[in-house]
C-alpha cells in the first residue's frame, strides 16, 4: 500500500530516484541539489539501495561518467545545479548525441555572475540546444512521479535520449509537502529493469561516441531531430499508464487550467504555475476569464498543445525566469515560434520574473492578467517587462 | 586464478586490436596503444579522449578498435573509465579490464583533475598517459609535460623567449603522492619492460597508471624510422627513467652507471635545434638534480 | 595475421537507415598504403625470428607466414621502424615505384 510522508521537493525526487532502482549513481553536491545526493548516499549507505554510488571530484566527471556507465547499459542517475550544470556542458551532448538514457535531476538556480544561490532557469535554459529531453515540475509528488517516469521516458527504445528534471530551487527542493509515496511493487511493474543492445558488451563489442565527417554528420543529426517526433506519443503513453497504475498523472507535454473559453492566458514554467491557478480562480470568481498553460516539456516543444488554445484567447503572457540579454526570455521566443508555425496571430508579451529568486507575488500575477485583458495595448505596447523590478523608474525610451 | 605465461616479444597474441588506423607512420602513440592492447587482449573496454587515437581511430565509418572503445571528451578520461568500471561491477561482470589512454596534456593538463578522483576511489582501472611531449593532435602545442626548451607551436623558438620556459611535470611524483597501488614509466624503446609492466598493471585490483615515453617524430622532427631508437636514447641519457611504484615502494629497473650526452639526444631532434650550449648545460644540470633526488628518495 | 577484413559499407540513403552513433567494433573500409615512399622486405636467410620487428611496429602489419615473416602491405605505411630496429638487418626498405612514385 502506498503511504503519505512530508517531504521537500529534494528527498522526493531522491526517494523517486531510489524505487527507480539505478545501477549507477554519479553526483556531486551543489546547493540546492545536495540533498539528493545525500539521501542516496545514505540509501546506498545502509542498503536500502542497491548501486553504485561514484563519489565524482568534479560535476564534469558526474557527466562523463554517467556517460560510460550509461554506455555499459546501466540505469544511471545524476543530478547537478547551476554552475554544475554549466560545468556540465561538455558532456550534455555526449550523453545525447550517444543516446544514453541518464536521468538528471537538475535544481533550477541563478547563473553568476552576480552570483546568487537562489531560484530562475537560467540554468537550464542554456541547454535547450542540448540535446536533452527538458521537463519542469511544480510540485513534489510531481518530483516524485517525474523520477520514475523520466527513466522509462529515456530507457523507451524509440527516445533513447537523457531527461533533465528540472526543480526550482529552495522554492521546491527546500519546501515540504505531503507526498503520496507508490507502492515499489508497482514502480517495478512500471519500470522494469533496464535492458538494450545500445551499449557496450563483451560479446558484441562496439565503438562508442563516434566521429563522423561532414559526408555524414548531418544524416545523423537529422535523425537525431526527427527522433523526437516520437517523443510526444511516448510521453502520453507513458504518463496515462501510470495514472493507471498509481492514480496521478500530469497531461502530456502541458497542462492547461481554465483555458476552455479564457480571453487571456499565461504560460508558466515549473512551481510559480500553483500561485497562478490560484489567481486564476480569483479572477474567475469575479467573472474574468482567463487561464493559465503550464509547460511541462520544453523539449519536446509543446507547439501543438499551444495552438490548440481556443480561439477566444485574445493575448498570451509568459512567465519568464531567464532571460538571454540583449533580446527576450527564452521560454517567449519558443512561445512565438509555435504560434508562428500555426499562423496564429495574438498578441503576447515576455514577463521576465523571478530572477535570482525575487519574489512574485499573487498582485504581480494579477496585474499582469489585468494587463493582458488589453489586447491592444498588448499589440501596441513594449514586448518584454521586468516583473516586481524594485525600483521607481524604469527605463526610459525617450531619453 | 591460473598463473598466465610470461608474456614475451616472442609470444604475443596475434590478433590486432588496434588496426587500420589514419596515424601517421612511426607514430608512438599508436606502437604503445597495440603494444598494451596486445597484453589486455579483447575483454577489455577502452577510453581514448579527444586526442590523436580517437581521431584516427572512430572516424565514421571506419572503427579502429577491436574491442569495445569509447571516445570521450578531453579532461575525464579517468571519469568515463570510472563510469564503466561501476557499471561493470553493477551487472557483476569478471574478467575485464578497464584501460585509458591519453595523452601529456590530456594527463598532466586537463585530464589532470578527474586522474586524481579516480585514484583517490581507487577504482580498478588501467590509466595510461602515452607522453609525447606536447599536443601534438591539434599540431605540436607545448603542454606540461613539454621539456624545457623543446619548440613547439605556443613556445617557439623566438628572439626573446627560446622554445618552454618551464620543466617537465614530475607527473609520475604527482602520481604516486596519491598512495597508488600501482605505477610506473616505461618507453616505447624497451618494449618487454613495458609489456611486463601492463601485466603488473592488469593484475591490479585498484587504480593502475603507467607513463609511457612515445615519441612523436612529427612533433619532435625526427626521421619516421627512429620513434623506437629516439626513445631508448632519451632513457640512455638520464631524461627519461624506467620505474616502478608498488606496495609503497619505488624501484628503478634501469640505473644507468653514466649517461650518454644529452647533447647528442637533443642534436637529433628539430625540436631542440635552437638551443645553445648553456641551455643545453641547463637541461643536464636538471637531469642530474633529478637523478640525486631519485636515488635519494628511492 | 589476425586483423578485421576490410568490407563495402553500405551508407544510409533514407532516415530508416541511419544509425545511431555507436558503432560495431573493428571495421575497415580501405586500406593504408597510399602513402607509403618506401616499404620493407624480409631477407628470410637473416631473419632468426626473434620477433622483434614485429613488437615495435605501430600498425600490427608485421605476421608469421608460411615462408618466414611476412608484412601486410595493405597496412604498412613503411615508416621503416622495423628495419631500423632490426639487429640481424634481416629487413630492407625498398623505395615504392609507379603511382607512390
Amino acid at each position: 500500500m502506498s503511504k503519505k510522508e512530508f517531504m521537500s521537493g529534494d528527498e522526493a525526487f531522491a526517494f523517486g530516484v531510489k524505487l527507480a532502482k539505478p545501477e549507477v549513481i554519479a553526483a556531486y553536491p551543489i546547493t540546492p541539489q545536495t540533498i539528493v545526493v545525500e539521501r542516496l548516499s545514505d540509501y546506498v549507505a545502509d542498503g536500502d539501495l542497491d548501486s553504485q554510488y561514484i563519489h565524482v571530484e568534479s560535476e564534469h566527471s558526474a557527466i562523463m561518467a554517467a556517460l560510460g556507465s550509461s554506455a555499459m547499459g546501466a540505469r544511471t542517475f545524476t543530478a547537478t545545479s547551476s554552475q554544475g550544470l554549466l560545468y556540465m556542458a561538455e558532456g550534455l551532448p555526449y550523453v545525447s548525441g550517444s543516446r544514453f538514457p541518464v536521468v538528471m535531476m537538475n535544481a533550477n538556480r541563478a547563473t553568476a555572475v552576480p552570483w546568487s544561490i537562489y531560484n530562475d532557469h537560467n540554468d537550464s535554459m542554456m541547454f535547450l540546444n542540448s540535446g536533452w529531453i527538458q521537463v519542469y515540475v511544480e510540485d513534489a509528488q510531481e518530483a516524485l512521479d517525474m523520477a520514475i517516469q523520466a527513466f522509462r521516458l529515456a530507457e523507451d527504445p524509440r527516445v533513447m535520449t537523457p531527461v533533465m528534471v528540472n526543480l526550482d530551487g529552495f522554492v521546491l527542493t527546500h519546501t515540504y509537502e505531503l507526498v503520496e509515496i507508490p507502492d515499489q511493487e508497482l514502480v517495478d511493474r512500471f519500470l522494469p529493469p533496464y535492458q538494450t543492445e545500445h551499449k557496450m558488451s563483451l560479446d558484441a563489442p562496439k565503438s562508442v561516441c563516434i566521429g563522423v565527417g561532414p559526408e555524414y554528420h548531418m544524416e545523423f543529426r537529422y535523425r537525431q531531430h526527427h527522433d523526437f517526433d516520437h517523443f510526444p506519443d511516448v510521453i502520453r503513453e507513458i504518463d496515462s499508464e501510470y495514472r493507471e497504475k498509481f492514480g496521478r498523472g500530469y497531461g502530456v507535454l502541458s497542462e492547461q487550467y481554465r483555458c476552455e473559453d479564457a480571453e487571456a492566458v499565461l504560460m508558466t514554467v515549473g512551481s510559480i504555475t500553483g500561485s497562478v491557478r490560484e489567481v486564476v480562480d480569483d479572477l474567475r470568481a469575479e467573472g474574468i476569464r482567463v487561464g493559465v498553460m503550464k509547460l511541462r516539456y520544453l523539449r519536446p516543444f509543446p507547439t501543438e498543445d499551444i495552438l490548440s488554445l481556443p480561439e477566444s484567447v485574445k493575448a498570451i503572457g509568459v512567465l519568464d525566469k531567464n532571460l538571454s540579454y540583449g533580446y527576450e526570455g527564452t521560454v517567449y521566443t519558443n512561445v512565438n515560434s509555435a504560434l508562428s508555425r500555426g499562423n496564429r496571430r495574438i498578441p503576447t508579451k515576455d514577463y521576465i520574473c523571478g530572477l535570482g529568486g525575487r519574489n512574485i507575488s499573487k498582485e504581480n500575477i494579477r496585474q499582469i492578467y489585468l494587463e493582458l485583458l488589453n489586447p491592444a495595448a498588448i499589440q501596441e505596447g513594449e514586448k518584454v517587462s521586468f516583473v516586481n523590478l524594485h525600483l521607481d523608474q524604469e527605463v526610459d525610451k525617450n531619453g | 586464478m591460473a598463473e598466465n605465461k610470461k608474456m614475451t616479444l616472442n609470444n604475443l597474441p596475434e590478433e590486432e586490436l588496434f588496426f587500420g588506423h589514419k596515424a601517421c607512420p612511426g607514430c608512438g602513440g599508436s606502437l604503445t596503444l597495440r603494444l598494451v592492447m596486445k597484453v589486455l587482449g579483447p575483454n577489455t573496454f577502452v577510453v581514448v579522449p579527444a586526442n590523436c587515437m580517437s581521431a584516427v581511430s572512430f572516424y565514421y565509418p571506419a572503427m579502429n578498435f577491436g574491442c569495445n572503445a569509447l571516445a570521450s571528451a578531453f579532461p575525464c578520461t579517468a571519469a568515463t573509465m570510472s563510469g564503466i568500471e561501476a557499471a561493470a561491477r553493477a551487472k557483476k561482470l569478471e574478467d575485464y579490464t578497464v584501460v585509458g589512454f591519453a595523452g601529456d596534456g590530456g594527463t598532466a593538463d586537463i585530464g589532470l583533475q578527474a586522474l586524481s578522483g579516480a585514484i583517490d576511489r581507487n577504482d580498478r582501472i588501467i590509466y595510461i598517459c602515452y607522453d609525447n611531449e606536447a599536443y601534438m593532435n591539434t599540431g605540436v602545442q607545448e603542454s606540461g609535460l613539454t621539456p624545457f626548451g623543446a619548440k613547439t607551436t605556443t613556445s617557439p623558438a623566438g628572439k626573446v623567449q627560446h622554445g618552454k620556459l618551464t620543466h617537465k611535470k614530475n607527473l609520475f611524483d604527482i602520481i604516486t603522492a596519491h598512495g597508488i597501488p600501482y605505477a610506473a614509466t616505461a618507453s616505447v624503446g624497451y618494449p618487454q619492460d613495458l609489456i611486463n609492466k601492463v601485466a603488473k598493471a592488469k593484475a591490479c585490483q585498484g587504480t593502475s597508471f603507467l607513463h609511457i615515453m612515445a615519441p612523436c617524430p612529427t612533433g619532435w622532427s625526427v626521421p619516421i624510422d627512429s620513434t623506437v631508437s629516439v626513445a631508448k636514447e632519451a632513457v640512455e641519457c638520464g631524461l627519461w627513467y624506467l620505474a616502478e611504484y608498488e606496495n609503497g615502494e619505488y624501484k628503478l629497473n634501469k640505473d644507468p652507471k653514466e649517461f650518454t650526452p644529452v647533447g647528442d639526444y637533443i642534436r637529433k631532434q628539430g625540436r631542440f635545434k635552437h638551443l645553445n650550449e648553456d641551455e643545453i648545460r641547463e637541461i643536464e644540470r636538471q637531469r642530474d638534480a633529478t637523478w640525486v633526488r631519485i636515488h635519494e628518495k628511492w | 595475421m589476425n586483423r578485421p577484413s576490410t568490407v563495402r559499407y553500405q551508407y544510409p540513403k533514407a532516415l530508416s537507415e541511419i544509425p545511431l552513433p555507436i558503432a560495431q567494433a573493428g571495421v575497415l573500409i580501405d586500406i593504408n598504403s597510399g602513402f607509403r615512399t618506401s616499404r620493407p622486405v624480409f631477407d628470410h636467410e637473416k631473419c632468426v625470428g626473434c620477433m622483434s620487428c614485429y613488437a615495435v611496429c605501430p600498425e600490427g602489419t608485421i605476421y608469421r607466414g608460411e615462408s618466414g615473416l611476412q608484412v601486410d602491405y595493405d597496412f604498412c605505411k613503411g615508416c621503416g621502424i622495423c628495419a631500423k630496429e632490426c639487429r640481424f638487418k634481416a629487413i630492407s626498405m625498398v623505395p615504392e615505384e609507379g603511382e607512390n612514385e
